[in-house]
C-alpha cells in the first residue's frame, strides 16, 4: 500500500490530467505563459528592462535562487531609474494562483482588480509562468 | 502501514498496473479525480476494499492534499 500524501492537488498543479465532471474546464495550466523573463531581487533595473524588452514582454517576474516568486516588475516598474536595484522597485509579494484554478476564476479577479498580470505558482511558491489579461480574455486595462 | 510516495512513483506505479484510490467524497471524486481511480471514501475503506480492490496489485491512496 502506497500513500500519495501530497494528493490530487499536487497531481492537478503539475497540470497533469484527471477525469471527472470538470476535467474539460479550461485551468491556468493551459493558458499560463512560461516563458515570462524573471529576474533577482540584486540587479539593476536597466539591465533588467533591456533584457524583457528583448524578449518581447512588458513584465519580469522576481524570483529567488530557488525560483520562488518574491515580486512583479510591472509596465510601470520597469520604467522607473535605470540604475535602481529590482528589490527598490519591485511589486513585493503579488498574489499567486495555483496551475489548475479555473481560466474563469482568475478572469474574474483580474477584472474586479483591474490586474495587469498574475503569477502562477505551484504550492510552495515556485513559478510556473505568468498570466496575463489577453491570456483570460479581458482587454488591456484604460490608462 | 502505506509508505509515503511522491507524484513520480504514482506515475511509475500507474504505468505497473497500480489500483488507484480516492478516498475523498463520491462528489468530489465525481469533479476530479486520477485517470483510472476508484472511489473508496474513507468512511467505507475497510468494508469495502477487499471486495473493490485486488489484493495482487500495488494499492496507491490519494485524498486532496497533506492538510
Amino acid at each position: 500500500m502506497y500513500d500519495y500524501g501530497t494528493g490530487i492537488l499536487d497531481w492537478k498543479t503539475a497540470g497533469l490530467p484527471v477525469e471527472g465532471t470538470n476535467a474539460q474546464v479550461p485551468r491556468l495550466v493551459d493558458v499560463v505563459r512560461r516563458d515570462v523573463p524573471t529576474c533577482s531581487l540584486g540587479e539593476r533595473l536597466g539591465d533588467v528592462r533591456d533584457r524583457v524588452a528583448a524578449a518581447g514582454w512588458d513584465a519580469c517576474v522576481v524570483v529567488s535562487r530557488g525560483h520562488v516568486v518574491l515580486g512583479l516588475l510591472r509596465a510601470r516598474e520597469l520604467q522607473a531609474d535605470p540604475q535602481r536595484l529590482v528589490d527598490q522597485v519591485m511589486r513585493p509579494g503579488p498574489s499567486t494562483y495555483r496551475p489548475f484554478v479555473p481560466v474563469a476564476e482568475l478572469r474574474g479577479i483580474m477584472s474586479d482588480r483591474n490586474l495587469e498580470s498574475s503569477p502562477v505558482t505551484t504550492s510552495d511558491g515556485r513559478l510556473v509562468g505568468l498570466v496575463r489579461r489577453q491570456d483570460v480574455g479581458l482587454g488591456s486595462i484604460n490608462p | 502501514m502505506a509508505r509515503n510516495i511522491d507524484r513520480d512513483e504514482v506515475r511509475r506505479l500507474m504505468a505497473q498496473g497500480a489500483q488507484i484510490v480516492d478516498v475523498l467524497p463520491a462528489r468530489e471524486y465525481a469533479e476530479d479525480h486520477l485517470p483510472g481511480a476508484v472511489n473508496l471514501p474513507l468512511r467505507k475503506i475497510e468494508t469495502e476494499a477487499l471486495r473493490v480492490l485486488d489484493p495482487s496489485r500495488p494499492v496507491v491512496v490519494y485524498c486532496a492534499d497533506p492538510g
